[in-house]
């Protein structure tokens, strides 16, 4: 194991003050990624999985707050960075693509000048060789005839062409990690594909690290290595692809894959009862256990820690193994 | 189920044209949304619409919903033409079709409460007086799980998942015998999403209603649907039963798409055949096949020849290699 991981996190809490009383948005995280990995963070609206990512990039607004035990991108830490050597890191080293390229372009802009900006600031191009290296980066995401459409605007372009172009932004530099915040969920499905494909291809081929932020379960089974699971800011589990598919430890993530309608087999799909926790009624207990068939009074009053589990880590009392809660007292207490 | 009563929405040709650009020094495009539409759908049944954007699905509801008319072809809903219907003719139509909106959050008017939203339906339609409808409005919110006592809040106090059951109440207010779902839970998280289908399924058994399903997520369908229709580029490529569509895909195109959709199984990793390309500009359509650019199996013949929608291997598909045997 190497001494610096590429990105640590540890005990990442973000906070924001509402009027109806503090929201945590992320609420003790841990993430150690290494060069070349390939981690999904899944869950589903609120659950904190994008505002974690954006606090590693420094992107929260000044209403945040954001403390963590350790923050550190190549052993630098990210806490104490003055914005100028961040300004250095962020779109070089460390990128991010998001969810809508139509409204991350800025309309105003041809691609060519939004592309050769960062390559100019960062790598010190002359506007000569930015620009070939754009159009080589343009090709590189497959873009048909490049040179042409360095002078495009976004609204000339497709949905996918669009997200492309955000992802040969985020690339130019090559960085050791990148982000991607949802990057197909506005997308068609065989564009999706496309994209998907791409991000694999260049992550394979740069030894990049990358980080696949979505709520779609399909898109998590065929791209990622490393899955963790967030529920209502927290992680809940984390495993290895396919032993979380196969076989999950949170009652959490069995519910969510059971609510899939592919897994289904009668008319009616397995529901989770109730909705995610607001700011108002966080329980004290487990954030799960209102809605958790298998919640005792001990998961009601004590939260469990995101501990190590038979398979990864789970932040369980009781984690599940083929479907079954370990070290469970049973129904009747279940039930009380 | 065939009893010709049973049926209460057929489709014949359905053209639907749009003229766009066109300026002083412009010549103005042309844009066929719908080209030659077929399909019937029976009480208590479903029928999806799958496609990509720019397929013409929801040019499709739209004429359905007769927000739109057609520019050609034949409607018939509950038995009755809307274009050569009267004035009240058409207003009884318009109870009988009905629609669910994909965003809970732009389809709900901010300013009004949900009892106001219910009520509305019936203000504009229906002869009900005020206890009547109040009484309706509870009853509703009951069938679809709000509570009554909520009429008195407005949409921002309610989740996306409860949104979404105050948009399916409204719809279902006037009783309607048809429903277009417009991608109904694409906006919705997982876990909200098996909630809001359970809830649709329970309300066609009970009202035996017909769903018009408009979809993009090829596992909701395979779930939800009786029956698929494929478009591509305003086309029906590919009609029929959910079974044969997607135990034996045939058309390319909705090969592709099958294999283009995720599938929460890692160990089936690898199995995508990718489709190169993207959509063209449905104000330009190739010749030949609308596919045939993207399509593997293309041929000169497709380059040049429309293809017709025949029945073949148990479904229609519009497909030259199927129908000439290249495409198994």
């Amino acid at each position: 194991m190497p001494a610096t991981p590429l990105l640590e996190i540890r005990n990442l809490s973000v906070e924001f003050r509402t009027a109806l009383g503090p929201l945590y948005a992320v609420d003790g995280v841990d993430l150690t990624v290494e060069a070349g990995d390939v981690v999904g963070i899944v869950g589903e609206s609120g659950s904190g999985k994008s505002v974690s990512m954006l606090a590693v990039m420094g992107l929260l607004p000044w209403t945040a707050k954001i403390t963590a035990d350790r923050l550190a991108f190549q052993g630098q830490d990210l806490l104490r960075l003055a914005p100028r050597q961040r300004r250095r890191l962020i779109g070089k080293d460390m990128a991010m693509i998001f969810q809508e390229p139509m409204s991350s372009l800025n309309p105003c802009f041809t691609v060519g000048f939004q592309l050769t900006e960062s390559l100019r600031v960062h790598e010190g191009l002359s506007r000569r060789a930015a620009r070939a290296r754009a159009v080589e980066l343009l090709a590189k995401v497959g873009i048909p005839s490049p040179a042409d459409r360095l002078e495009a605007f976004p609204h000339q372009l497709s949905g996918g062409m669009n997200q492309r172009v955000m992802i040969a932004i985020a690339i130019a530099c090559n960085p050791k990690l990148l982000i991607a915040d949802e990057p197909t969920t506005a997308l068609d499905v065989t564009i999706q594909a496309q994209i998907l494909d791409l991000l694999l291809e260049l992550q394979r081929e740069r030894g990049m690290a990358l980080i696949l932020i979505t709520h779609d379960m399909g898109v998590v089974a065929e791209t990622v290595d490393r899955v963790i699971v967030q529920y209502a800011g927290q992680q809940a589990e984390a495993q290895d692809v396919n032993g979380l598919f196969a076989d999950p430890m949170h009652p959490y993530t069995a519910a969510l894959l059971a609510a899939l309608p592919e897994r289904s087999v009668g008319r009616f799909l397995p529901t989770i009862p109730g909705v995610v926790p607001g700011v108002l009624d966080r329980p004290k207990g487990c954030l799960f256990s209102p809605r958790c068939p298998n919640a005792t009074e001990h998961c009601r009053r004590i939260q469990p820690v995101f501990g190590h589990g038979p398979r990864g880590r789970v932040r369980c009392h009781y984690p599940l193994t083929r479907g079954i809660p370990e070290n469970h007292p049973g129904r009747a207490e279940a039930a009380a | 189920m065939t009893v010709a009563s049973e049926r209460v929405l057929a489709a014949e040709g359905l053209e639907r044209r749009y003229t766009v650009g066109g300026g002083l020094f412009r010549k103005s495009g042309e844009v066929q949304a719908l080209r030659g539409v077929s399909f019937g759908l029976d009480r208590g049944r479903t029928l999806a619409v799958v496609g990509e954007s720019g397929c013409g699905k929801s040019t499709l509801a739209r004429v359905v919903t007769m927000i739109e008319p057609p520019s050609a072809g034949r409607l018939e809903i509950d038995g009755t033409d809307p274009q050569k219907a009267d004035e009240a003719g058409r207003r009884r139509l318009r109870r009988t079709v009905q629609i669910v909106f994909q965003n809970p959050y732009g389809s709900l008017n901010p300013r009004r409460k949900i009892g106001d939203i219910l009520e509305e339906p019936l203000v504009i339609n229906s002869d009900a007086d005020r206890t009547a409808r109040a009484e309706a409005v509870r009853e509703m919110m009951r069938r679809v799980g709000l509570r009554p006592e909520q009429a008195r809040r407005y949409p921002h106090m309610f989740s996306g998942g409860q949104r979404q059951r105050i948009a399916i109440a409204r719809a279902l207010m006037l009783r309607p015998k048809i429903v277009v779902l417009d991608e109904p839970v694409s906006a919705l998280d997982l876990s909200i999403q098996a909630q809001v289908l359970n809830l649709l399924v329970e309300l066609q058994d009970e009202f035996r209603l017909a769903y018009l399903f408009i979809a993009h997520n090829l596992s909701v369908v395979r779930h939800f649907a009786d029956e698929v229709m494929v478009m591509y580029l305003g086309r029906a490529v590919e009609q029929g039963s959910r079974d044969a569509v997607f135990e034996a895909p045939q058309h390319p195109y909705t090969r592709a798409l099958l294999a283009a959709s995720p599938v929460a199984d890692p160990s089936r990793r690898g199995e995508r055949t990718k489709l190169s390309g993207e959509l063209p500009s449905p104000l330009n359509p190739p010749p030949g096949c609308v596919f045939h650019p993207r399509c593997p199996l293309a041929n000169a013949r497709c380059r040049a020849e429309v293809p017709r929608l025949q029945m073949l291997n148990g479904r229609l598909v519009a497909c030259h290699a199927v129908e000439e045997g290249r495409a198994a």
